[in-house]
């Protein structure tokens, strides 16, 4: 990856992470603009970012309940998905879907399921017509942890590996770091296994566990998996290990502990307050990304602050526009209930 | 014209939508089970082994796969076989496919058609005797359709793999299958969904007949005509969702007396569906109470004695017309004068 692509990535992961912010701060407004409830994927930007970089622009990406920072790193306008999740007529989805849903065509985000484990068969399927219909592209499914305890996740990757499906399982584990695994010998308090990657192994994927607050590494190792995919060597199995941001409680997350991010934190940690301090530390992967690019002197503190201000004036810009969307019109609430047939094509 | 067995017809258009669109694939090619129809089936097989898979016992991930596959582009037919085994795949039918289009604001279609074999085969027991129509009918974004003749398998299923871009549940059932019919020479018929057929005209009673209970409800008919004078009208709506209500109250206002016969259990099924539909847009019409005609809400028992007790046969469905054309009606012979102002 070269300095320019890394910087270039280190924007979208600070995109994430102030669009991100100002939905919590729609959720926590006490004027509840937003009518339903809310995930964010803050400390999982560099698995969003890395991994999208690795898609081609025919490429299918599938996505959960905790899609933000996913749909914006596949090229979304932050306006839409916050009109979306704002149930307003500029969302991607004319506020039909909001937050849960949100679904991209355009940008091969065909469907969004806020099921646990939902999107994984769906994404097999893509796979699976992408390779029957021969243009070569692969799909790429993000999901949680919680997702392996679904029976729909265990009865894709046998089919998937069977059928040589091109698709890349991303599972994202934002429950533990590894530094703060829990003590009963499991990677999770839901699940049995000792290494939630024995489950894709056993069906025989190949499999890579990776930090996920590493960019470089989820490059890398996405770029890897895509590549077997699109060659025709069937699924793969990613799991991208973060640790929980402070202030994710399920969903209702929250500011109040942290506040925003401060973007200084990467040079003066001691001014983050106490209880994020540890996390900004150790399992941020915007400042470590942003701390790596400063000590190596490929940006300028001045550079970043710049930067950081111009994204913060684009979500403030679209949090206001959004806002200003009109809600859609009642009427039409019961229009779209099935797809008009397809005429018989002239003999 | 030429005539032919359900099954016949029923691998007739699977032959033809294969032929006819390479975007069409088949998740499993059984479709009419084990019995002497399988070998309508080997041909298909042969024929279009590179577009036919077989996957593993798995209906979750793999409806899930095939709606994926029509998200992006494909056709697939799914052959679930008896329809409690879609049970298992109820996630990926109603909570994935049925909402894709209207929750993308119309701009992704999942045209899967999941074929499956509803109904009291004859002992088939608890869980494998299911009637999931009602379910699917209430589940927004799925269509729903129930053949009743070999024409109509042809024509809906031919319809529904090459023309619908929502997808659908096709139900069979596998004592249609040796019911014969006429088949148009036009071999490219095609149903468009939402179109009820009128399977017999009559004027005394209405007989709304779903799937399996239209050769019922015409037998019942034909013994109500032949023995009583009692003159029915079997509409056949063809598909549940879209519904042709017009069609089905025209024939109500004719008639002013219905019964409504499907074999989904007595609540929440097709036919109390049906019946709140006409009560609600045609009572003023009404001679008499609708009466339904399902079965019987418990599990399906196996032994034949108890089976056939809960069927909704063509005895009971003659009953049933019984019960509505004498209602209101004194002094006068049943099948004559039925109009309340004849009394």
């Amino acid at each position: 990856m070269t300095v320019v692509e890394r910087v270039g990535m280190l924007e979208t992961m600070l995109r994430i992470r102030r669009l991100e912010e100002a939905v919590v701060k729609l959720a926590e407004d006490p004027a509840r603009p937003i009518r339903g409830h809310v995930h964010v994927s803050i400390g999982q930007e560099a698995a969003a970012a890395g991994a999208c970089a690795a898609l081609g622009s025919g490429d299918y990406l599938f996505t959960t309940h905790r899609n933000h920072g996913h749909v914006l790193a596949r090229g979304g306008e932050p306006t839409r998905i916050l009109a979306e999740i704002l149930g307003r007529a500029d969302g991607y989805c004319h506020g039909r879907a909001g937050g849960f849903h949100i679904a991209v065509p355009a940008l091969g985000i065909l469907h969004t399921s806020a099921i646990v484990g939902g999107s994984v068969a769906l994404a097999a399927g893509a796979a699976f017509a992408t390779s029957r219909l021969g243009d070569a592209h692969v799909a790429l499914v993000f999901f949680g942890d919680g997702a392996m305890e679904e029976g729909v996740f265990s009865e894709t990757l046998n089919i998937a590996q069977l059928w040589r499906l091109p698709v890349v399982f991303f599972m994202e584990n934002n429950s533990v770091s590894a530094a703060e695994r829990s003590g009963r010998g499991s990677p999770t308090s839901e699940h049995s296994a000792v290494a939630l990657s024995d489950v894709p192994r056993a069906y025989g994927l190949s499999t890579e566990v990776i930090d996920g607050t590493a960019l470089d590494l989820v490059v890398e190792v996405t770029c890897r998996a895509v590549e077997a995919a699109r060659a025709g060597r069937g699924p793969y199995f990613i799991e991208s290990r973060t640790s929980r941001w402070p202030g994710n409680f399920g969903s209702s997350p929250t500011l109040a502990l942290s506040g925003e991010t401060d973007i200084a934190w990467a040079w003066s940690l001691e001014t983050a307050p106490e209880a994020i301090r540890r996390w900004a530390d150790l399992s941020d992967p915007l400042l470590r990304l942003a701390r790596r690019l400063l000590g190596r002197g490929e940006m300028a503190r001045d550079t970043l602050t710049d930067r950081d201000a111009r994204v913060r004036a684009e979500m403030r810009r679209a949090t206001e526009a959004a806002i200003q969307s009109p809600e859609p019109v009642a009427a039409t609430a019961a229009e779209l209930t099935l797809a008009r047939p397809s005429v018989p094509s002239p003999t | 014209m030429r005539d032919v067995l359900y099954t016949e017809a029923l691998a007739e258009a699977l032959g033809e939508v294969m032929a006819e669109d390479p975007r069409v694939v088949l998740f499993g090619a059984n479709f009419v089970g084990a019995g002497p129809g399988r070998a309508l089936m080997v041909g298909i097989q042969q024929r279009f082994a590179d577009r036919i898979v077989w996957p593993p016992i798995a209906e979750l991930a793999y409806c899930g796969i095939a709606i994926g596959a029509a998200m992006a582009g494909m056709r697939p037919i799914v052959d679930l076989s008896t329809a409690t085994f879609s049970y298992e795949a109820i996630p990926q039918i109603v909570n994935e496919a049925a909402i894709a289009y209207a929750n993308s604001a119309g701009q992704t279609t999942a045209p899967v058609v999941f074929h499956m074999l509803y109904g009291l085969r004859g002992g088939g027991a608890a869980q494998h005797s299911g009637s999931p129509q009602g379910w699917y009918w209430n589940a927004p974004g799925l269509q729903v359709a129930l053949p009743g003749s070999p024409a109509d398998v042809k024509g809906l299923l031919r319809w529904a793999a090459l023309r619908s871009r929502s997808p659908v549940v096709f139900m069979s059932h596998q004592q249609l299958f040796g019911v014969r019919g006429s088949l148009p020479d036009d071999v490219a018929l095609e149903i468009p969904f939402g179109q009820a057929d009128i399977k017999r005209t009559g004027s005394d009673v209405t007989i709304v007949a779903c799937g399996v209970q239209v050769p019922r409800a015409l037998e019942a008919a034909s013994t109500l005509a032949r023995e009583e004078g009692i003159d029915c009208e079997v509409v056949d709506p063809r598909t549940l969702q879209p519904l042709d209500v017009p069609t089905i109250l025209a024939s109500v206002r004719k008639t002013g007396r219905v019964v409504v016969t499907d074999e989904s259990h007595d609540a929440c099924g097709v036919a109390a569906g049906l019946a709140a539909i006409i009560a609600d847009e045609a009572f003023d019409a009404l001679h008499a109470p609708i009466k339904r005609v399902s079965t019987a809400h418990t599990p399906v028992p196996y032994a034949r004695t108890l089976e056939d007790s809960i069927r909704p046969s063509a005895a009971r469905i003659a009953d049933a017309v019984r019960a509505v054309a004498g209602f209101g009606v004194r002094d006068a012979g049943v099948g004559a004068g039925l109009a309340p102002g004849s009394v």
